[in-house]
């Protein structure tokens, strides 16, 4: 019997894409494949490799919630070779997909509990997936609590969705920017997320924490949650290193005696704290 | 000669000033390898012998050889000229290293700075051993389609692990041609296409650079003779150019031909 | 259960052109212009013997250095999947040693397990491997610090052990084995009591269990620098390797049509680490060399159950500048 080729993506077509700042886009993909649409699952947490095809592929998180069936969306920045060629791509282009891949956020326990997002610059979009999971569940969660913080307003991503987080009654949403990155018209923070996650103070009680930023936010911001009373147990984050396979075989995201593409992506810091700075 | 560097090196570690002495020790079997002597009382494993030909102005801008501080090196007339070279290309100024210099005949060489190892190494211009020479010829008296068949099945053994860009004191760039890939302007697989595209660039970045140390050769481990390309160009240099031991890519001279230029 | 025969020298180009036009391609070890190689070859004539070590391991049948993924088209915007590779040519490998034969079981536990390497397993499923028992050996085998030995059968489906009259004793061990006897029956003779050639004698270097033991805690040790000084970054170490699996993904285009080869890569390259950001994980030659160590002889162990060398040698043989494995191995053993 003949079986599938592992690398061989699902053929997708961009439904709808954002400019969400000026380098960073969101492209909502379809399958072209009706039979591929239809055994498609994933899980919150887990991430792909996207391909323009003549110039390789790119490592993502999936962005979307699983709640949301049909699609999936990626979020990037123009940054190397495939971003850029992706980021010149329109609504209507085929692009390819791989995945799911790597574990997920432990969202079925998390029931009964409440959820502290804390995420800076282009790091919401992982977190973005688990947020929508969470709303679109929200009768399974207590508080749910959003600290998120860019250089300056035009780098905050999902700008509409931040809005409609804003208006809801069950959401706790704190946005801030950078000293230096507000407008005239800006009504959030001004400061830099540490500081503003110490000043909200969030209770830590029955509360699990998911952090995702660069890696200066996370240095910082680990010890506020630490004295918020947070374990570094009930700390998620994800992780990333460079990919090409995200299965697993060609061997660069390779941190420890862990692959961040299969054994990962996701990691409390407990588990974070025992690898090797290699990420 | 060997106990006159020992000698050296021990001096140079007790001033002070110079904090890593980069020579030959002995290595596995009857292998040497590169050293680094960062006490005065290891110099002793200081080897100097005729198996010593790797190019260790290599390890220069090597990152954590570079944070062991001032280096001293065991200079050849082959590393001479790279150092040379790179000062060249502004990678080195006087005073950020201190040469012990061996000549042909096995004599240790005391410069007091580089501008008097500059001195002595442009008063030896390269030029091609008989052997070197007639190897090129060779390839020369070849057809075009001969040279041609030549040089594919000696590049089809590339298995593009760089061992060529690695051991040469000239390629140093951070970043690589090869690894440039907006465009992608040398094909990355170990194809045919992309094994000779990648050695044909690197012969032309090293024109009028290379010091014919012949460690490309050495290194590669199918024995690709990649010396061959540079030390034709060397003897086309030497040609077009003539024997001077300025830096040709910066050398600008009315006479120069320019009947490329159409 | 293994079935041992034997077959005279003499009679191995006989078995090549039964294999040959039994539409099998023959890959054996062929020496010329300083390297020896495996090629494809038509006859035994011409085939390399006596060597101790191929230069390259014959990881090139399995795993080529650049393979085709998958081909595709686009027009305009709209992209379709071409026809994928075709199916790989049925393969014997000649003259493997047992410590490269033995490799296959690295390259089996990292293409099979979890996800279903396709691409591998067809070439392995189309490739048998005749491997020759080792009668010497030089100063960088070290295949019974490993696990292995001179006459090691895992990963062989036949292995020749030379007797005397010149000629190899066949221990058929596989089911593929067996169907490559089917195709020269004649050539073949029962092998008595044949005795076997003394074989290479290599003497255990270093205790596995101790370096596997050790290696966790020495990660933030100053072996590492130490050793790696020397080390100028390239990825001779990974590309003779028979167990190093790693690899790049490159797409190529020709017009509109391309493909998305796979390319073997090293983890000793700077760049396989580095992020489009510039960060790079492991930024400096100590950290890649301390990778290599830990991800054969601890990450492997650990996660795959099988250790990441089989002791051939190669990478300490082709070393630029002398980072013999074994050395380092045994000073990581030895150091406090």
């Amino acid at each position: 019997m003949e079986e599938k080729n592992v690398y061989q993506p699902y053929l997708m077509r961009i439904a709808a894409a954002i400019q969400e700042t000026p380098d960073v886009k969101t492209f909502r993909l379809e399958f072209i494949n009706e039979e591929d649409r239809k055994n498609f699952n994933f899980r919150a947490g887990q991430f792909g490799e996207y391909s323009v095809f003549g110039e390789g592929e790119s490592t993502f998180c999936i962005a979307s919630s699983p709640t949301r069936e049909g699609y999936i969306e990626c979020t990037f920045r123009k940054m190397g070779r495939v971003t850029k060629a992706l980021a010149s791509r329109e609504v209507g282009d085929t692009l390819g997909f791989r995945g799911p891949y790597g574990n997920t956020f432990p969202i079925d326990q998390w029931k009964g509990k409440s959820l502290l997002f804390v995420t800076g610059g282009i790091a919401l979009p992982p977190l973005r997936c688990v947020i929508w999971n969470a709303l679109d569940t929200r009768e399974n969660f207590k508080d749910i609590t959003i600290v998120y913080g860019a250089r300056s307003v035009q780098d905050l991503v999902y700008k509409h969705e931040l809005e409609e987080w804003e208006k809801r009654g069950d959401v706790k949403l704190i946005t801030t920017v950078d000293p230096g990155g507000e407008t005239p018209e800006w009504k959030g923070q001004v400061g830099f997320v540490p500081t503003v996650l110490e000043k909200a103070a969030p209770s830590s009680a029955d509360t699990i924490a998911l952090l995702c930023g660069p890696p200066i936010m996370i240095k910082l911001t680990m010890p506020i949650l630490t004295k918020l009373g947070f374990s570094a147990e009930n700390i998620f984050t994800t992780l990333e290193n460079r990919m090409k396979c995200g299965i697993g075989k060609c061997g660069r995201c390779n941190v420890g005696k862990y692959f961040v593409c299969k054994d990962g992506p996701v990691f409390t810091f407990a588990q974070v704290n025992q690898l090797p700075p290699e990420y | 000669m060997q106990d006159k560097i020992i000698q050296k090196a021990r001096e140079l570690l007790s001033g002070g000033d110079v904090k890593v002495v980069i020579g030959y020790g002995r290595g596995t079997g009857d292998r040497v390898h590169a050293v680094f002597v960062q006490k005065p009382e290891d110099a002793g494993a200081l080897v100097m012998d005729a198996r010593c030909l790797q190019n260790l102005a290599v390890y220069l801008p090597k990152q954590e050889v570079k944070a062991l501080g001032k280096p001293a090196i065991v200079a050849r007339p082959p590393v001479m000229r790279a150092i040379r070279q790179l000062m060249y290309e502004e990678q080195f100024r006087e005073g950020d290293i201190v040469v012990i210099g061996v000549s042909d005949d096995g004599q240790v060489l005391d410069f007091p700075d580089l501008k008097s190892m500059i001195e002595y190494i442009d008063k030896l211009p390269l030029t091609l051993s008989p052997e070197e020479a007639a190897a090129v010829a060779k390839l020369d008296a070849m057809t075009r389609e001969e040279r041609w068949k030549f040089w594919m099945e000696e590049t089809s053994a590339c298995i593009k692990c760089y061992a060529c860009r690695a051991s040469c004191p000239m390629c140093y760039c951070p970043r690589c041609t090869v690894e440039c890939n907006q465009p992608q302007w040398i094909s990355v697989p170990a194809h045919e296409m992309g094994n000779l595209e990648w050695h044909i660039m690197r012969a032309m970045h090293l024109a009028g650079r290379c010091v014919n140390c012949g460690d490309c050769y050495r290194n590669c481990p199918l024995k690709i003779p990649l010396n061959l390309l540079t030390q034709r160009i060397i003897a086309d240099i030497g040609d077009n150019f003539g024997q001077e031991s300025e830096y040709v890519l910066a050398a600008f001279k009315p006479e120069d031909k320019e009947d490329f230029i159409r | 259960m293994t079935e041992k025969k034997t077959i005279k020298k003499s009679s191995l180009d006989g078995l090549f052109r039964a294999l040959k036009s039994g539409g099998k391609r023959v890959l054996a070890p062929v020496e010329g212009n300083g390297r020896t190689i495996f090629r494809e070859v038509d006859s035994y004539n011409g085939v390399a013997a006596g060597y101790i070590q191929t230069t390259l391991s014959a990881k090139d049948a399995l795993l080529p250095r650049c393979e085709e993924m998958l081909r595709f088209r686009t027009e305009q915007s709209t992209v379709t999947m071409e026809q994928g590779p075709a199916a790989p040519a049925p393969t014997v490998v000649f003259g493997m040693r047992p410590c490269d034969a033995k490799s296959l079981a690295v390259l089996n536990a990292v293409y099979l397990k979890d996800y279903n390497d396709e691409l591998y397993r067809a070439r392995a499923d189309a490739t048998t491997v005749i491997a020759i028992s080792c009668t010497s050996c030089d100063e960088y085998c070290f295949c019974t610090s490993v696990g292995g030995s001179p006459g090691d059968t895992t990963g062989s489906d036949i292995l020749l052990t030379e007797i005397d009259g010149d000629a190899y004793l066949a221990e058929i061990l596989t089911g593929k084995g067996e169907a490559l006897v089917a195709m020269a029956p004649d050539l073949f003779a029962a092998a008595g009591g044949a005795k076997t050639k003394p074989l290479a004698d290599v003497k255990v270097q270093f205790d596995l269990k101790e370096l596997e033991k050790k290696l966790p805690g020495s990660f933030e040790g100053p072996v590492w620098i130490t050793q790696s000084l020397r080390c100028i970054g390239c990825g001779t170490c990974s590309y003779v390797c028979p167990a190093c699996t790693c690899f790049d993904v490159q797409d190529e285009t020709d017009a509109n049509r391309g493909m998305r080869l796979r390319c073997w890569d090293s983890c000793g390259l700077g760049i396989f680490t580095l992020h489009t950001s510039g960060h790079n994980p492991r930024d400096v030659q100590s950290q890649r060399w301390r990778q290599r160590i830990m991800h054969k002889f601890s990450y492997q162990p650990d996660q795959l159950s099988v250790v990441g060398c089989v002791g051939c040698g190669r990478c300490s043989r082709a070393c630029p500048v002398d980072m013999n494995i074994l050395q380092h191995i045994k000073d990581i053993v030895e150091a406090r």
